[in-house]
């Protein structure tokens, strides 16, 4: 680097309260809720798509019960499983609103989630791509910004495949299809949308993964305090 | 530092190992089994009193429509009813009524009839959908004159799941009274099958498949669950520690 960019000197205030309080709840929701939700889809794993569907019925996916260590709880108990589910559910939900709401008026959305200008352009993307993959991580003040594939998934999650997940969820309640029929008119059928319910979750998860991946490459004990106490030491420029 | 699948699998371990013993501690049981409080007073809030259930086009109905639980109740007083059509079958209601009544299945067919294409949602996760032909709840209880200080439907049941323990479920006056709440006595335009519930069954479609009572011997209106089974308003609910309120 010719110029280099002005280095911040030691630690900087990185992720606002909200964001963290918001990460650690989700973390434990989001563990709850996909733990509870195998034990729940283990009472029937296959799945369907149309208004209805039942062993005879043509299934697009048939599984083994998933295994105790990964359900909660540990044995089955179908009961047990759906208290779990529908305790965290409206903890998740909520707390979702309340992080949209929150974000939007101390300007995290604005100022850290939305694309910039060019940000959005193919050769600014593509730039992006190549540096993921050569795991060449942004140094000194660029550091501090989200760059655009990590605006792109964290926009995804909140956005898209939270509130998905949640209204799926919603549709699975007999009681919220006689209060909302449109929702479940919006998903194409119950089994639709308990296959999308699933689809969704699977997804999340493939996002948590990389997610991980992501923080071990870029110095996990930094990120996870970070994340912890809001403080960020600035990774030094490349020489 | 190196996640190994080993140290994840250990994490989780240890983590759901952690989940089940709090899912045993009293208290922390009561307040994740209160959620069914919420849920309840969410839905109830959201959803006009009169809400429909979704009905379906006949084009619409599952080619099967899946029988679950028991198939057959299969006992010496069950089996006799069934040996006779039924022609000896009477409902029995009472309780917190006006006048006790005892209904024969033509009586029941007499009365003014709904018709219904519905989707039967089991907790399981699979659904069905089937076209239900009976008489309104509010009708029998209306002609029994539930006295003011009735606040659950009692269903009591020919079947016991093979264990020796009576089927019953219940619901409350809201439910009982909801339009598409009924005793049905057809499925796809033929007497209901042993396996779905002869002579009747109940239908509450707003809840899940659980409550959908089979094999029905008797209703009853009470003040209170407690006193029934193990009080908590079902078969189920007494003994598997599902919710009552099955909106969800």
């Amino acid at each position: 680097m010719d110029s280099p960019t002005p280095t911040v000197a030691g630690d900087v205030k990185r992720h606002r309260l909200s964001t963290r309080l918001w990460h650690w709840a989700n973390a434990l929701l989001l563990y709850t809720l996909f733990a509870s939700g195998l034990g729940i889809f283990n009472a029937h794993p296959r799945l369907y798509w149309g208004q209805y569907g039942a062993n005879l019925d043509h299934a697009w996916l048939t599984l083994a019960r998933f295994p105790g260590w990964i359900t909660l709880p540990g044995h089955y108990s179908l009961a047990l499983s759906r208290h779990w589910h529908l305790a965290a559910a409206p903890l998740f939900a909520f707390a979702l609103l309340a992080y949209m709401l929150w974000s939007l008026a101390n300007r995290h959305i604005a100022r850290d989630l939305a694309f910039r200008r060019g940000e959005l352009a193919p050769r600014h993307v593509w730039q992006d791509i190549k540096n993921h993959a050569r795991l060449r991580f942004p140094t000194g003040q660029a550091a501090l910004r989200y760059n655009v594939l990590q605006k792109a998934s964290y926009i995804g999650v909140i956005f898209v495949a939270l509130p998905l997940v949640i209204l799926t969820g919603l549709t699975m309640s007999p009681g919220m299809n006689a209060a909302w029929p449109w929702l479940l008119d919006l998903f194409g059928g119950r089994q639709s949308a308990r296959s999308i319910h699933f689809i969704t979750a699977f997804a999340l998860v493939a996002f948590f993964l990389v997610h991980i991946l992501m923080v071990v490459l870029a110095g996990p004990l930094n990120e996870v305090r970070s994340m912890i106490t809001g403080r960020y030491r600035v990774p030094e420029d490349r020489p | 530092m190196i996640l190994t699948r080993r140290h994840l699998l250990l994490g989780a371990t240890a983590t759901l190992a952690g989940c089940d013993r709090l899912a045993r501690n009293e208290t922390f049981r009561e307040a994740l089994f209160s959620a069914e409080n919420f849920h309840k007073w969410a839905q109830r809030g959201l959803m006009a009193p009169d809400a429909l259930a979704r009905e379906f086009r006949p084009d619409q109905i599952s080619p099967v429509f899946r029988a679950n639980g028991t198939a057959n109740p299969n006992t010496p007083a069950y089996k006799a009813l069934w040996r006779n059509g039924f022609a000896d079958w009477r409902l029995q209601v009472g309780g917190l009524v006006a006048r006790d009544l005892s209904l024969s299945l033509s009586q029941l067919r007499a009365l003014p009839h709904r018709e219904q294409i519905t989707r039967h949602d089991c907790v399981e996760g699979w659904s069905a959908i089937g076209k239900w032909r009976g008489v309104r709840l509010k009708t029998i209880l209306d002609g029994a004159g539930l006295r003011s200080s009735a606040r659950y439907i009692v269903f009591r049941c020919a079947d016991d799941m093979g264990g020796g323990r009576p089927y019953y479920e219940s619901i409350d006056l809201a439910d009982a009274f909801h339009p598409q709440t009924i005793l049905a006595f057809a499925l796809n335009d033929r007497p209901l099958s042993v396996a779905n519930g002869a002579p009747l069954r109940l239908r509450v479609e707003r809840q899940l498949g659980y409550k959908q009572a089979k094999y029905l011997m008797g209703i009853e209106a009470v003040d209170s669950l407690a006193a029934i089974g193990k009080g908590k308003g079902g078969f189920w609910e007494d003994h598997a520690d599902y919710d009552w309120y099955a909106g969800i």
